[in-house]
Order: C-alpha cells, then structure tokens, then sequence
C-alpha cells in the first residue's frame, strides 16, 4: 500500500470514529476525548524525539508530566500573602542556599580532579551541609506555611500570572531535570537510564505528594485559572446568546462546547508547531545524524561525532515536549491532583502510543497518541456493551459476570500489553513505518 | 550502660530487624533479576510485576487452603501456599517465554527494544494481577503475629526499651538463608549449573560445548519464578499486599543488583541488605536513640531524621546514581552494562 494513501485514510478513519462518538454519544464526549488526543499526541511526539529518532528508552515520563503540572501551580495561581509573610522568606533563603550548594559543590567537583577517587569526599561533605543548612533554614518555615489554614491554602500559591505562561515555564523544567539526569547516564549503556528516569520520576510524585507548601500536596490544588472564558460568563454575554439562537443549540450545551473548541484551538497551535519543529528536525543533516547514531553508534563514534552530547541533546528536547504537554493537561483539568498520576498509565501507555503508531514518523507518533487514547477512554463502554451481550448467557445473578462487570476497568492494562506484544511482534514498524532516508 | 542497652534495643528493633527481613525480600528479588541478566541479557522491567505475581498465586493458594480448613497454627498458612503458587508462576514465566522473550532471543534483537517487550510483559501481568484479585489491598497473614513480643523482651531484661520480631519477620530470613544457599549450591556445584554460568559467561564457546540454550533458560526462567514468588509472597506477608507498590520496587531491586555488580548473584545478595538497611538507616528518627547515648543537656529538640519516610525511594536512586558515578560495574564487578 502506498505510504500517502495509508497515512490519509489511517487519518480519516480517526476522524470517523471522533464523528462516531460525537453522534452517539454527545459532541461533548468527543470533544473532551479529542482535547486529551491532542495531549498524548504531544506526549507521543517527545516520546518519539527520544526513543523514535534516538533510541533513549526514557522510563520516566511521568515525573516530566508532573513537573509540566506543578509549573501551572507555581505559575499561575494567585499568591497566598499570609503565608508568604509567615514563612517566604524562609523558602527563599531555602532555595538560595540550595542553589548555592550546587554550585559550591560542582566547582569542588571540578577543582578536585587531581584527587582523583577522593574527589567524593570533600564534595559529598559540601553536600551534606547544604542539606542539613537547607533543612535548619526551611524546616520551620515549612512547618509554619503548612500550619496556616490547612484546610484552605497551606501552601505559598503562585505567582498569579497568565497560566499560558507555565507551559513554557513546564517545558524549561522539565528540560533541566533532563539535563541533569542525562549528564549522569547517557554515557553508560540504556538500562541505566531507564532505571534512573524511573527513580527520578518517583522521586518527583513523592515531593508532589508530599511537598505541601509547593502545590498541597495529595490535598490537591483546584480551580487552577483557565486560558478560556467561564461557560457562566460566556452564557450572560449577549453576542453569545445571539449566537447559540441562530444555532440554534441550548445555551447550556453551546457554552461547554465552545469553551472545549476554545482549549482546542490552544492545543492545536501547540501540537501544529511541536509537528513542524520535529518534521523539521527529523528532515535535517541533524535528524539524519540522530539517526546514523541510532542505527550504529560504533561508526558514529568513528566518524567524529560527539555521541553523548547528541543525546542529551534530543534527550532534553524531548523532555521539555512532554513538559508542555504535562502544562497543559494540568490546565485542561482545572485542578493538580498528585494522586492520580501511575507509571503505567502516564509512562508506558504513551510508549504503547509511539510503538503502535510507528516509532520514528512524527506523524505516526500524532496517530498512535490519538488512537490509543481513543481507545483506553472507549475500552471501558465497549468493554462493557461487551460483557454484558456475551455473558448474558450465564444470568443476571452470576458470579463470574459480577466479577467481569467489576473488573472492566482494569482489561484495559491488558488489552495494552497485548496490543503493544501483537505490534511488537507482527508490525514492529508501527501502522506509519519510519520513511527512508 | 543500662542506657547503652536501651540504646542497642532501639536500634535493633527499628533498623536490623526489620533490615534483615527486607532485605532479604529484596536480595530475592535482585537474585531474580541478575539471573535474567546473566542468561537472557536483558534488564526484566517486567520483574515486579512477576513477584506480585506470585504473591497473588500465593494469597489464592491460601485461601484455597483455608477454605479446606488447612493451617499450619502457628505459622503462616502461606508458607504451605508458597510452593503451588510458585509452581503456577514458573508455568507463567514459561508460557511468557515461549510466545514473547524467545521470537526476539532467537532474533538477537537489541537490548532497547527488549525493554519495550518487557513493558508489554509489564502492561499484561499487570492487569491480569487486577483482573483476578482486583487493585485493593490484601492481608493474608495469619498463624501467631510474634516470635518476641516487645511487652515480654522488656519483662525479661528490665529494659525500657522493647524488641519485638514479628513471625514473618524470622521467616522471611529463614527461607531467604535456604533459597539463597539451595540456588547458590545449584549454580556452583551441578553440572546444570555450571553450564548456565558458562553461557552466561560466552554464548558461542558454551554453544561449542554442546550446551543446550533452551535447556539452560528454561532453568533460568524457572530460578526466576521460584524466587520472585517468594520475594513477593513475602513481601506481601511482612508489609500488605498491595499491587500498585510492586511498580515502584522495581527500583530498589534494581539498585541492588547494579550496586552488587549486575549478573552476580553474590552481588545482588549484597546489594539488597545494603540497599535495605541504607534506606531504614538514612529515614530512621535518632531523637530517642540520642537521649541514651548522649548525657541529658545536649538531648536534641527535633526528631534528628535525615530524610522523611515518605522519601524512602530516593535513598535508593541516591545510591544508584552514587554507583553510576564511582564504579558502573558494582561492587562485585558484574558485566558493566
């Protein structure tokens, strides 16, 4: 089959089942299905940066959408003043001295080549000081934000500015944290830096499980401020009203769905210059030598290129993607709840994307995000419309049908393993196989 | 000196104790996971979710054999559980083999793409786990709760501190002690043994010798499900059975075989106390612990933690990442990865 007319009817076939969705269920299911298709889709697209055109298996993406999260907190919620007086000063103080730590123990790093092994020992003993100074300085003004008005704030708020602007801020974050772990292991051999990113991304749901005074913690941070208009606002403006007549919708429903179409538009424009950015990497001398380096990093080596740096490069980069995309889930919901974040479901569903859809076409990555997506929110009714016809057989009050009924939810993580095992498998190239050079 | 004692009491009853017994789960569990490194050279993503695996047959197994009204009193009626839950895990590691890890053994596919099998391996076992037994917790300990009861310790020494080791406690260790020998024994003095270690060691020279690679993995996946049953089975039994948490013990496993020297057993048994007690040690509180030891004016005012418990995980990545940066081969020099 020719590769143009797969992609295009591979597309359209999407499209169709949106359309399905949106005629038997309501437009607002679809759209709301169509939004977080856009997420994954970007997700997907770091995700491809990295394993697709590099080969970097990254086992941490979620602690990178939890960053891209915690950005919108800091970002855009407004500033709690009383604990800011109580404790602010605490934290600042807190964070220079970090900040001064690292750097204090790097130049030692650095300075104390000749040491050779011993070199551990003095930057270590810098280390834990900073630490233990950390602690004394910020401990009790922890204590103290956490203290005032648990219930409500306990925390310091944000910096109240436009939250469009945390999206960027999630995707420098995230590149830093990136940037850091991919110094320390990119140059030893890819089980390593599954393992790490792994580790780093628990390390980050702990601290946002259990950091109150930077986002509350598991008692969640809601009514995060919206891109778009309210639908209460938009349903008193009279140009609205006007419109939802001639129509001719409830102004209800007509609100809802215009508000999603808005946050559309946002994650379209997002997902449109993410696409063009990376199909103008893929397509360049640089794409091509990731590539090279990919498919051979002996004669890579050999040919003068510096491996590493390339790597941490597109490790960064993809990183900092899934940083926006995790920005921008976090603003679709409203509200930054730690708890709900799993490996399996914010890590591995997204390599199940990228495999399904093609690992290394841009394109193919947007269609893996959008099919799988699709399919774990749909997974559940079909599941479910399923169940119900095939074991109806066996009676209302049957246990086994209780059991399935029940248990719906959770065939979805098998129906990934085995659809990620069966691609593997028989169509390692995904439904959009990779263009040749 | 009565304080010294108190002192020593408390120590060995928040940290060596309950040290041992973890890690001797995670020594398991690392043991499981350099075997698969050893022989098949792959890093098995897939292997936490096998030891909740086994848990789960272990947990199912027990309550068949309650339900017949069979129990071993005072111990745990798991540990009769154990070897039926352990032969269905083998059987699950095999049939796993055969339909997925063998097509891209015999392919000699690259090792990043094994990590995605791996993942898939993980995705199914996973909701098969939530499938049968559902994601809540459950407990499934029964039999006597203690060896020593913290109120009996202090009867008998007039301490004021307690020690209590709990049931599970001792018998996480006892049966770690005799896997660990038994898999020890079998890989050092059988000739099966030995011709798995030499095809660990070179693949093409133990193909000229006439090893059979099928043979010498299929032990290997068998080793592995015995002791990813147990690890898991008691790790259950000593914490509660929870299946999202065998996710993130993933990663103390794998610090421990890659801080022994990945593809050495005797390194992965190392690595999991090290791991174990380093973690009890840097999240255990030393307010009491300083109020023996140290005269009464310099006792401390806050709780004298290095890190909350909540951030038990990072003392393992710390480890790791202190690893990476010294000596990537681990203590025991296994195959640098």
């Amino acid at each position: 089959m020719n590769l143009k007319f797969r992609k295009i009817s591979l597309f359209l076939l999407m499209t169709a089942m949106l359309l399905i969705v949106g005629f038997l269920q309501s437009w607002n299911v679809a759209l709301l299905i169509l939004n977080m298709c856009i997420i994954s889709a970007i997700m997907a697209l770091g995700v491809n940066l990295q394993w697709g055109f590099a080969g970097l298996f990254n086992a941490g993406i979620m602690g990178f959408i939890i960053v891209g999260g915690l950005a919108t907190v800091i970002i855009s919620m407004p500033p709690v003043q009383e604990t800011w007086s109580i404790g602010g000063m605490g934290i600042i103080w807190g964070l220079i001295l970090t900040i001064f730590t690292i750097v204090l123990s790097t130049l030692i790093w650095r300075k104390t080549k000749n040491l050779s092994r011993f070199r551990y020992l003095p930057t270590a003993i810098i280390i834990l000081i900073g630490y233990l100074g950390v602690r004394f300085i910020a401990g009790p003004a922890i204590d103290a934000i956490e203290g005032f008005e648990a219930a409500k704030t306990g925390y310091l708020g944000g910096f109240g500015l436009p939250i469009l602007i945390s999206w960027g801020v999630g995707g420098l974050l995230a590149a830093s944290i990136a940037w850091v772990i991919g110094k320390i292991t990119l140059d030893l051999k890819s089980d390593y830096l599954a393992i790490a990113t792994l580790g780093i991304s628990a390390i980050i749901l702990y601290i946002a499980k259990n950091e109150d005074w930077l986002a509350r913690g598991v008692k969640n941070v809601n009514s995060i401020p919206r891109p778009v208009p309210y639908e209460i606002n938009l349903q008193n403006e009279l140009w609205f009203q006007e419109l939802s007549t001639s129509l001719n919708m409830p102004l209800r429903e007509f609100s809802s769905i215009f508000v999603k179409l808005c946050y559309c538009g946002l994650f379209l424009t997002v997902l449109i210059a993410f696409l063009w950015l990376s199909q103008k990497a893929l397509f360049s001398p640089w794409g091509r030598m990731m590539r090279a380096i990919r498919d051979n990093e002996t004669s890579a080596r050999a040919m003068g290129k510096n491996v590493s740096k390339r790597h941490l490069q597109v490790f960064v980069l993809g990183s900092a993607m899934i940083g926006v995309a995790g920005a921008m889930m976090t603003t679709l919901d409203g509200q930054f709840t730690p708890n709900s974040y799993t490996p399996l479901r914010f890590t591995f569903v997204i390599y199940v994307m990228v495999i399904v859809g093609g690992s290394g076409n841009n394109l193919g990555a947007i269609l893996g995000g959008f099919l799988i997506w699709f399919f774990w929110v749909e997974s559940e009714p079909i599941g479910l419309w399923l169940i119900d016809n095939t074991t109806s057989i066996l009676g209302e009050e049957s246990l086994i049908r209780a059991h399935l009924m029940e248990s719906v939810a959770h065939m979805r993580y098998m129906t990934m393993g085995l659809i990620l095992l069966l691609v593997l498998r028989f169509a390692p190239k995904g439904l959009i196989p990779e263009e040749k050079l | 000196m009565i304080d010294f004692l108190n002192a020593l009491t408390l120590l060995a009853n928040y940290i060596i104790v309950p040290g041992l017994a973890y890690g001797s789960q995670l020594a398991l569990g690392a043991l499981g996971v350099t075997m698969v490194y050893a022989v098949l050279r792959f890093s098995n993503f897939a292997h936490g979710e096998l030891m909740s695996f086994g848990a789960m047959c272990t947990i199912l197994c027990t309550w068949a054999l309650q339900s017949f009204g069979i129990s071993l009193t005072i111990l745990p009626t798991a540990l009769l559980a154990i070897p039926a839950a352990a032969l269905i895990t083998v059987l699950y590691c095999i049939i796993i083999n055969y339909f997925v890890y063998e097509h891209y053994r015999e392919k000699k596919i690259d090792t990043n793409t094994y990590f995605i099998v791996s993942i898939g391996v993980l995705f199914f076992t996973a909701g098969l786990i939530r499938l049968v037994i559902g994601p809540k917790d459950q407990n499934f300990s029964d039999g006597v709760r203690f060896i020593l009861k913290a109120r009996d310790f202090k009867a008998m020494t007039g301490l004021n501190e307690g020690l209590a080791i709990k049931t599970t406690q001792g018998m996480t260790v006892v049966v770690t002690l005799i896997l660990v020998a038994f898999v020890f024994w079998f890989l050092n003095r059988t000739r099966t043994g030995k011709s798995m270690r030499a095809y660990s060691d070179n693949e093409d020279l133990a193909l000229l010798s006439g090893i059979n690679p099928k043979k010498v993995i299929l032990i290997t996946w068998i080793i592995t499900g015995i002791l990813a049953t147990v690890a898991g089975a008691l790790y259950g039994l000593d914490k509660i059975y929870k299946p999202f948490t065998f996710m993130y013990l993933v990663l103390p496993v794998f610090a421990s075989a890659i801080l022994g020297g990945v593809g050495n057993p005797v390194g992965a048994v190392v690595g999991g106390y090290i791991i174990a007690f380093s973690e009890l040690i840097f999240t255990f509180a030393y307010k009491k612990f300083l109020f023996y030891i140290l005269p009464e004016s310099f006792s401390p005012d806050g709780l004298v933690q290095l890190l909350s418990t909540d951030y038990k995980i990072a003392v393992s990545f710390l480890i790791l990442v202190i690893v990476l940066l010294i000596k990537p081969t681990g203590i025991f020099s296994g195959k640098t990865i």
